[in-house]
């Protein structure tokens, strides 16, 4: 199916100018199919840059990135297949909506799949009901919508195409936590029902803690960790030093531990904390 | 792709071109362009040439950023060569040809003349920041003032213009890249095709170009800006000895250039 395999890759932006720098470095990873992974990073580490090659949008300066068995960038009809494969939304993908209205902007990527006229229409439906949104949306302008409900049709406009793997660059970046929830669950129930494979960029670690399998993390260019949400956040301490956030619970646990609370390593989430503590103070009681 | 582009863009650095006033900077290009009008000969060619080959390698500017500011010009510059060669009367370089010796040796010229015109302005542009590039230019045309010229709000528009120019490309190139995500093709069809294909693009650069306009306009007011009245800078431009001798170094060259144009050289 679509499982991705990158090897040795390598991207240097502004080669030979003296603004060379190389955004990413020997970066090796398989992401099989289904996998929900989460992509943390600070700003600036590569992880952008990384994604931008998963659908070849950007050639690797070295190194290669195959899906579904084939090499990505062998040929120029590679290079526009995996883009149907491949969804990536992109940061602020509400900047991007151009049609006069809802429908037609959705039906973009499918259109220019060249699908029929009737297998478009189904899709457009299908993907509005993944994000929430309601039929009677599909006339209206997609600038005079809020926000939220921007966004969700940005997000659309890419499940339409029904992509083997879907890739998104901070889909919770400026909503409401309630607008989180909703764009993440969407994108849960898009995987659940299709089996795709997702890939989700988040500064958000509450976020990537809840829905993640697997978390990679990026610092300047390469990956410097990657495995569960536990094991991930059980090296809290390196995480924060290389300037990135720990999920509220990892946090909290930490703090305790400092203050000499013996808690196990690799808490991420608030129930986790609660019977950590719980079976301490049991201990403690008995 | 797109930002590959290097018209107009500065190599920050720390030479002496780099340090020289603004004002000092775009004086001797004008004084520059004069004197490569006034050039007629070979001598005077080859003095200009020198000067700019010794212009670069003070600014640590390699001959392969000019010429990727060149590529653009290619077409305009063969034109202007094929042209000259074509169109100019004299002794044919063999009986009966059209191709005559004057002909190439103009059309010889006529490219050069372009590529050092091109290439002086470059290193205005790539030793100047295009901050540095309006003050000088706004102190430049002070005088302008007295004719109630608006100086400074021209030079403020220019400097915004400059720049939101990698801004808006940045934000051209992020737009292609997710309607690419999403299909989009921009490369292959016919002319009619490949510009509705563009629509995808234009339309969400405008909606930005509106709104960042809008914020930056907030942003200026909510800072109590108002115009160039009373308004002071953070750097002071001074003119300083090197200055005086890069102008003097300058009016020399031309000076030297209508000399030798005398003399037919």
């Amino acid at each position: 199916m679509s499982e991705i395999i990158v090897e040795k890759l390598r991207h240097v932006y502004s080669a030979g100018t003296p603004f060379e720098v190389a955004a990413i470095e020997d970066i090796d990873l398989v992401i099989p199919q289904g996998q929900l992974v989460g992509i943390i990073g600070h700003t600036g580490s590569g992880k952008s840059t990384f994604i931008q090659h998963m659908n070849a949008l950007l050639a690797p300066s070295a190194g290669k990135v195959c899906c579904g068995g084939q090499d990505i960038n062998e040929s120029k009809i590679s290079r526009r297949d995996v883009k149907h494969q491949v969804g990536l939304v992109f940061q602020y993908p509400e900047y991007q909506l151009f049609e006069e209205t809802v429908y037609k902007d959705i039906a973009f990527g499918p259109k220019n799949m060249k699908l029929s006229e009737e297998e478009i229409d189904q899709r457009v439906r299908e993907a509005a009901g993944f994000v929430g949104v309601e039929e009677e949306l599909f006339e209206k302008s997609p600038l005079e919508l809020s926000g939220g409900q921007k966004r969700r049709i940005a997000i659309a406009g890419v499940i339409a195409m029904r992509p083997g793997v879907l890739i998104l660059d901070e889909p919770t970046a400026g909503l409401d936590p309630a607008g989180c929830r909703q764009i993440l669950d969407n994108i849960c129930a898009y995987r659940e029902k299709t089996g795709a494979t997702v890939i989700i960029v988040s500064h958000n670690m509450d976020d990537v803690a809840r829905i993640a399998e697997r978390i990679i993390v990026f610092s300047h260019g390469r990956v410097v960790m990657d495995g569960s949400a536990g094991e991930v956040f059980s090296r809290a301490q390196e995480l924060i030093d290389i300037g990135l956030d720990v999920p509220h619970a990892t946090a909290l646990a930490l703090a305790l531990r400092k203050q000499g609370l013996q808690l196990p390593e690799g808490i991420y989430t608030h129930e986790q904390l609660l019977s950590a503590i719980l079976e301490i103070r049991g201990a403690a009681v008995c | 792709m797109l930002k590959d582009i290097t018209l107009g863009q500065f190599f920050p650095g720390d030479t002496i071109a780099h340090r020289l006033d603004p004002r000092t900077k775009l004086l001797l290009v004008v004084l520059f362009i004069v004197a490569l009008f006034q050039a007629r000969g070979w001598v005077a060619y080859g003095v200009l040439t020198l000067t700019v080959a010794a212009c670069m390698t003070v600014s640590h500017i390699s001959a392969r950023n000019i010429f990727k500011g060149l590529k653009p010009m290619i077409f305009i510059l063969a034109l202007t060569g094929v042209l000259n060669i074509f169109y100019t009367g004299g002794t044919p370089i063999l009986p009966g040809w059209i191709i005559t010796w004057e002909g190439i040796a103009r059309a010889i010229q006529m490219v050069l003349r372009i590529v050092l015109l091109i290439t002086g302005t470059f290193l205005l542009t790539y030793t100047t920041s295009p901050i540095a590039l309006t003050d000088g230019l706004e102190l430049l045309l002070n005088p302008l003032k007295k004719l109630r010229f608006p100086v400074h709000e021209m030079t403020i528009m220019m400097s915004m213009a400059l720049r939101f120019i990698p801004t808006l490309i940045e934000e051209t190139d992020k737009i292609m890249s997710a309607q690419k995500a999403r299909g989009a093709d921009f490369e292959t069809g016919s002319l009619m095709d490949r510009a509705k294909a563009l629509l995808p693009v234009l339309v969400p650069l405008f909606v930005s170009a509106f709104r960042r306009a809008d914020e930056l306009a907030v942003a200026m007011e909510s800072r109590c800006y108002h115009g160039g009245e009373g308004r002071t800078r953070m750097k002071q431009l001074i003119l300083k000895g090197r200055d005086y001798i890069a102008l003097a170094l300058g009016i020399l060259l031309l000076a030297g250039i209508i000399y030798l144009k005398k003399w037919g050289l």
